[in-house]
């Protein structure tokens, strides 16, 4: 089976609110998969239906070839979720989250022992063992979390913002884990709002707004379809704007920087400083940022 | 379609919770088990030899032994209600134990089924941390007695689904200070447990036999403890059996509107 998760159509309605809009995408088995989306953009709502925690309003949903709300128990069986809301266990040490966790998977106790110790490895917390959640820092939780989401062994992760609110190297940890679980076959579907981390971790990904897939693709491909490959980013002045009218370079205004797209930054440089005096004159690679800025007119960090 | 009153699909995995639960109240079993077993003294020594002093005898049974089985019953109405109304709320609400527990293969009707099971059976380790004390005094009669443990895991689950359908409607948990002290409090002293019923005015003996869920437990464990045996207790067990069924029901059915959307 290809197809490890197939949305046609979805929908889901909070009374008069709209969450999610119509979405179809299908996610392909041994892929990382990216919901990237400024808050509000329905990626939550996606996940709860994807690990049967929210019955859809409309559409056709199957996970592993069957729907949510009729087999929720196979299902979940099969899946590990990581919540973007953090729900560790404070009765329990780390340990005890991963071994409680077990058994509501059938685990045998002496088994969900060994797979505790893997696990707690697996995330660098083994010195943490014995310690209560309340003692961890928020890395470590959502380390932990992700050892907990591992438990059963899923076939498919689903991970709500892993790396929410975490300092660089607890993001470039789970980073590194995550590209490791792909390597050993597993599908992972990610929501983020991080464009970094989206461009750094996804096979293909999804830019959702108000509910619905602006657009479906590779990083790359994304960015060369919506944007071109490099910005030449040049300091705003009257005189700038006049000499790019003149020269029919199309541009857009970001703050107090003009912002050309193109597919060499090297003729438009040349350009710029032949004929248009330009102040300060920055090149860079383009980013899902701005295929995002592109969309939607707006950042995507409110 | 799923409504309040369907019966809801709960499988064994429930014991899951239960066990989660119990593990928890293991690894802090003194703080636990010492609150009955002081209480089941303060009641004896204070009501028990204080006013039982002044009362004597009510209907020819000494005063202490009038009342040691209204102290288990409390007991047990009390373990079950405020575990599953303060102590699952916690989990519920500040935790969000039940929205990890629910990613697994359990379904939401599994964990609260899980909850009722604990609280129903914190009622029943009330009860078997106070029977040695009363035995000790020698104001209940064995082996007669020993039946208020089964009597306590009933009442625990009536108690404990009467809990959850207030856990499952409240806005937060200051509200839950409500059914406490409008419910319980009443409850506490007006369901033949310090004075027999027949003390009060008819009409609200009537009232009190039809709508106060303690009466029936303190009537049984007062046939159990004297002990009195009489064809009634049937009557109260008929009653306890229904209202259990229909507010874990209820409860269960009110927790899945509240938590699944
Ligand atoms: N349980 C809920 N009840 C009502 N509205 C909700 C609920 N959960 C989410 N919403 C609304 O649905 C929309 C999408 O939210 P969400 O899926 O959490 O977005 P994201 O995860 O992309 O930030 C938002 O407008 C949010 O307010
Ligand atoms: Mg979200």
């Amino acid at each position: 089976m290809n197809e490890i998760i197939e949305a046609r159509n979805l929908t889901k309605n909070y009374n008069d609110v709209v969450a999610v809009d119509g979405i179809s995408f299908t996610v392909r088995t041994g892929e990382v998969f990216g919901f990237l989306g400024p808050n509000g953009a329905g990626k939550t709502t996606t996940m709860k239906m994807i690990s049967c925690l929210s019955p859809r309003t409309g559409g056709s949903l199957t996970v592993f070839g069957m729907d949510p709300e009729e087999h929720p128990t196979v299902i979940k069986a099969k899946m590990g979720v990581v919540p973007q809301e953090t729900n560790l266990d404070p009765d329990f040490s780390c340990a005890g989250n991963l071994t409680t966790y077990a058994r509501y998977f059938d685990i045998p106790a002496a088994e969900a022992k060994a797979r505790a110790d893997t696990l707690l490895a697996f995330v660098q917390l083994e010195e943490k063992r014995d310690v209560l959640i309340d003692k961890l820092s928020g890395g470590m939780k959502r380390r932990l979390i992700l050892a907990r989401a591992l438990i059963n062994n899923p076939a498919l992760l689903i991970l709500d913002e892993p790396t929410i609110g975490l300092d660089p190297q607890a993001r470039h940890l789970i980073w590194e884990r995550l590209k490791l679980l792909q390597a050993q076959g597993n599908t992972i579907v990610l929501t983020t709002h991080y464009l970094d981390e989206a461009a750094r971790l996804c096979d293909r990904l999804v830019i959702m707004d108000k509910g619905k897939i602006l657009v479906l693709g590779t990083p790359a491909d994304l960015v060369k379809q919506y944007v071109g490959s490099e910005i030449v980013e040049v300091e705003m002045t009257d005189e700038v704007l006049a000499c790019l009218a003149d020269l029919k370079i199309s541009y857009e205004h970001a703050g107090d920087m003009v912002q050309i797209a193109t597919e060499s930054a090297r003729d438009i440089v040349k350009a710029l400083l032949d004929h248009c005096k330009p102040k300060r004159v920055i090149t860079r690679q383009a980013t899902l940022e701005d295929v995002f800025l592109k969309l939607t007119g707006r950042t995507l960090k409110e | 379609m799923k409504t309040l009153w369907s019966v809801p699909p709960v499988t064994r995995r429930a014991a899951k919770v239960w066990l989660r639960n119990l593990h928890v109240f293991v690894k802090t079993w003194k703080v636990n088990f010492f609150p009955p077993f002081v209480e089941a003294f303060l009641y004896l020594f204070a009501i028990g030899l204080g006013i039982g002093t002044y009362v004597g005898q009510i209907d020819g049974i000494p005063y202490v032994n009038f009342i040691a089985p209204a102290i288990l019953a409390i007991s047990i109405m009390n373990s079950a209600f405020f575990e599953c109304t303060y102590g699952s709320y916690v989990r519920m609400y500040y935790q969000k134990s039940f929205d990890a527990i629910i990613a697994t293969p359990l379904s939401i009707e599994d964990v609260i089924a899980g909850e009722l099971l604990w609280g129903a059976t914190r009622s029943v380790i009330s009860v078997a941390a106070m029977l040695p004390v009363f035995a000790v005094f020698g104001v209940i009669s064995f082996p007669m007695a020993l039946f208020i443990i089964p009597l306590a895991f009933l009442g625990g689950l009536m108690f404990a689904g009467i809990a959850m359908c207030f856990t499952a409607i409240t806005p937060g948990i200051d509200t839950l200070n409500y059914p406490a002290f409008l419910f319980i409090t009443p409850m506490v002293l007006f369901s033949g447990t310090f004075f027999p019923l027949a003390l009060l005015p008819l009409f609200f003996q009537y009232i009190v036999v039809a709508i106060l869920p303690l009466t029936h437990i303190v009537a049984i464990a007062r046939m159990f403890t004297l002990p009195a045996l009489s064809p009634v207790l049937l009557l109260h067990l008929t009653w306890i059996v229904g209202v259990t069924i229909i507010f874990c029901v209820l409860s269960i059915n009110l927790m899945r509107k509240r938590l699944i959307t």
